[in-house]
């Protein structure tokens, strides 16, 4: 029983992490229907910013953890969302009456300049960084079930960071202009929406999420690399797919339903534990087929 | 840091270079060998430490007035990627002025690229892969190894950590060909010995989260995780097992008996933790001291890690064997055929008819105090600490 309670804890903090990433996508397709490619890897690069505050707060003599990790969240959070506003603004607008494929190469080919730019200018950016750890290390032992302060206060951060984005989208006035915009484009401007202004919060929304996924990831695995956003990237977007692209609790469904398929693919199962990816997202390829649009499908039919 | 020194040393390299004709009295031969080890990733600080010390060897013989050539050395970042090593294997081997290679710490790197070597008639030395079929399961005459391989070294594991008196293992293993024969040989050692294994888990080479396998791990109350596999891992899988807390002994192989391992850990972490490596440290070396003095003299950023000496060694060999028989790729190869109690820094060089050297000297290390210490020299053999659960 506890060692079902040490799975779980697990797949929640998995699954809190890769809600957050799938969280970005369903929110640029929602307003734009775009798919961003280079979401996995704006979030490397907030957990990039995030590591160099951290560093630069100590290194200004900032020894209290607690004023490293604000000046660590802060900094990613608001580099990553003006990054975000930025592609949209000036790769994502300026496509909007492209062919959609033209949308989706040119992200995938900015999330691979993002990472190589990384990789190649970022100091020694090619080795993977040691994340300091910035959150109490006590453990609670329950059993065979432990329980860590900083797992728990990263889930904790990461369901408010989710809730809170729920009460922005369904309770002011800014998610009534999104939630506008993403039904009917042309009826939000004729409603007076600053079109422009709405799409560009939203990326930067987006991204400030990525962000904070990407410096929980930090935290939770002490450890930052170039690399990180791609698979993370993959994941959150067949999270949203599955959950239903465009449908903010599907992202959320679809991000603890794969962390549960790879909890399962790597415990349950007789193969070796290095298939669990295979698994998890054969899985992905069978729901899809079963439920195309997703399991809580965007509710407009006109984008199936 | 590391790419201004690479580019000062390899500046510094080519003017010695272009002002040897003119400053010397008679301009020597240019012959170019290669270097390739992982120079980026988290297996760089192990793969800059043999870049380093390869470089070394070259320096030392360049100044050498009596050399009859003049060397360059020509690196290249595998980046531990077995795509990019036969990339830059065939870069190094298809450029004909390239006489031979020190090459590879990663095994499936190795694997991948003995290949290459062969088709291109290249001679190479690999410097750091211990997987024994690089040099084993094919009889290409180009291929030779300064160092041992990795069943040694879990032979010697298996009967130490049984005597010292641990009963039950989980093994976590990567999957590339590297982390498959730590597995499969140091279980079949183990079983010999007595030792129980409750469960093997192959994981991916750049899986992040572990938490699935660990906690499974944790369930079976093993008394040693073993890992199977490279540095970055292995620091990810001590932590996690940290944030589990699981409290069983973690022994790793040679794959991260390294400085970055150490770097990567908090001390309290890595205390106790035990690994074996192919090999006698470098301070125990013959030629430990003299290697040692030579390197903290060329001033290099970093050390030159656990696989420097072998390195230097290996580029030695290479140059040697250049002297004797002149820059000829068949003629070198020959050469190395013949190899036989060569003298050299990490003691004397054997190649068998696999290019396989038979110097088979252990060392079991154990982390003291955020170090890697001889077994024999620290606190735990002598009584004072102990490793987890004993």
């Amino acid at each position: 029983m506890d060692l079902l309670g040490q799975y779980l804890v697990n797949g929640i903090m998995l699954g809190t992490i890769y809600a957050l990433v799938a969280v970005g996508f369903t929110l640029f397709f929602g307003v734009l229907d775009v798919i961003k490619f280079s979401h996995g890897d704006v979030l490397m690069v907030g957990a990039f910013a995030g590591f160099t505050a951290a560093l630069g707060a100590a290194a200004l003599g900032f020894t209290n953890p607690f004023v490293q990790l604000a000046a660590s969240v802060l900094f990613a959070v608001s580099g990553t969302a003006l990054l975000g506003a930025a592609i949209a603004k000036w790769l994502i607008l300026p496509l909007k009456n492209a062919p959609r494929l033209n949308i989706l190469l040119i992200t995938l080919m900015l999330g691979t300049a993002l990472r190589e730019s990384v990789r190649l200018f970022y100091p020694d950016g090619s080795n993977p960084k040691a994340f300091p750890a910035l959150l109490p290390s006590t453990a609670w032992q329950f059993g065979n079930f432990t329980l860590r302060a900083d797992s728990a206060l990263l889930v904790i951060a990461g369901i408010a960071v989710i809730v809170g984005l729920h009460m922005l989208i369904n309770r002011t006035r800014l998610g009534l202009a999104i939630r506008a915009v993403a039904q009917d484009e042309e009826t939000a401007r004729t409603m007076g929406i600053n079109y422009t202004l709405i799409v560009l919060v939203t990326f930067a929304l987006g991204s400030g999420i990525a962000a904070v996924a990407g410096v929980m990831n930090g935290l939770y695995y002490n450890e930052v690399n170039f690399g990180m956003g791609l698979l993370l990237g993959l994941i959150g977007f067949s999270a949203a797919i599955i959950g239903g692209l465009g449908n903010l609790y599907g992202a959320i469904l679809g991000g603890f339903l794969f962390a549960a398929l790879q909890m399962i693919g790597a415990v349950a199962l007789p193969f070796a534990s290095a298939y669990k990816d295979v698994f998890a997202f054969a899985v992905v390829i069978a729901l899809m087929g079963w439920k195309p649009t997703g399991l809580i499908p965007e509710r407009s039919s006109e984008r199936v | 840091m590391k790419t201004i020194l690479r580019f000062s040393v390899g500046a510094l390299l080519s003017a010695a270079l272009a002002a040897a004709p003119l400053g010397g009295a008679f301009a020597k031969d240019k012959v170019k060998i290669a270097f390739i080890g992982p120079l980026s990733g988290g297996n760089a600080s192990i793969g800059v430490g043999g870049r380093n010390s390869a470089e070394l060897a070259v320096m030392i013989r360049n100044k050498d007035p009596k050399a009859k050539y003049s060397y360059e050395l020509f690196s290249q970042d595998d980046e531990c990627k077995p795509n990019v090593g036969v990339q830059v294997a065939t870069k190094a081997a298809a450029d004909r002025k390239t006489v031979g290679a020190v090459a590879h710490y990663c095994s499936a790197v190795a694997m991948s690229t003995v290949d290459v070597y062969h088709k291109f008639g290249l001679p190479m030395i690999v410097w750091g892969a211990v997987l024994p079929d690089i040099t084993y399961g094919n009889d290409y005459k180009e291929v030779h190894r300064v160092n041992g391989t990795m069943v040694n070294q879990n032979e010697v594991a298996a009967d130490f950590m049984t005597r010292q008196g641990f009963k039950t293992w989980v093994i976590l293993h990567d999957t590339t060909d590297y982390g498959k024969g730590h597995n499969a040989y140091f279980s079949k050692f183990l079983k010999e010995k007595g030792g129980k294994i409750l469960a093997t888990f192959g994981v991916t080479a750049d899986q992040q989260d572990f938490t699935a396998e660990l906690t499974k791990a944790k369930e079976m109350k093993p008394d040693v995780i073993y890992f199977g596999g490279l540095t970055p891992l292995g620091v990810r899988i001590r932590q996690q097992m940290d944030k589990l807390g699981i409290t069983a002994q973690f022994e790793g192989v040679s794959g991260i008996v390294s400085t970055a391992f150490l770097e990567g850990l908090d001390p309290k972490l890595s205390e106790g933790i035990i690994a074996l490596r192919e090999g006698a440290p470098v301070e125990k070396l013959p030629g430990g001291k003299y290697f040692m003095e030579q390197y903290d003299k060329a001033k290099f950023d970093q050390g030159p890690d656990a696989y420097g000496a072998f390195a230097f060694a290996a580029a030695t060999l290479l140059l040697d064997a250049i002297e004797t028989v002149g820059p000829d790729r068949k003629k070198v190869t020959a050469y190395l055929g013949k190899v036989k109690d060569k003298d050299s820094i990490t003691g004397p060089i054997s190649f068998d008819d696999h290019g396989q050297n038979t110097v088979a000297a252990i060392t079991k290390y154990v982390v003291q105090d955020g170090k890697w210490v001889l077994w024999e020299d620290s606190e735990y053999a002598a009584g004072k600490r102990k490793l987890a659960g004993r």
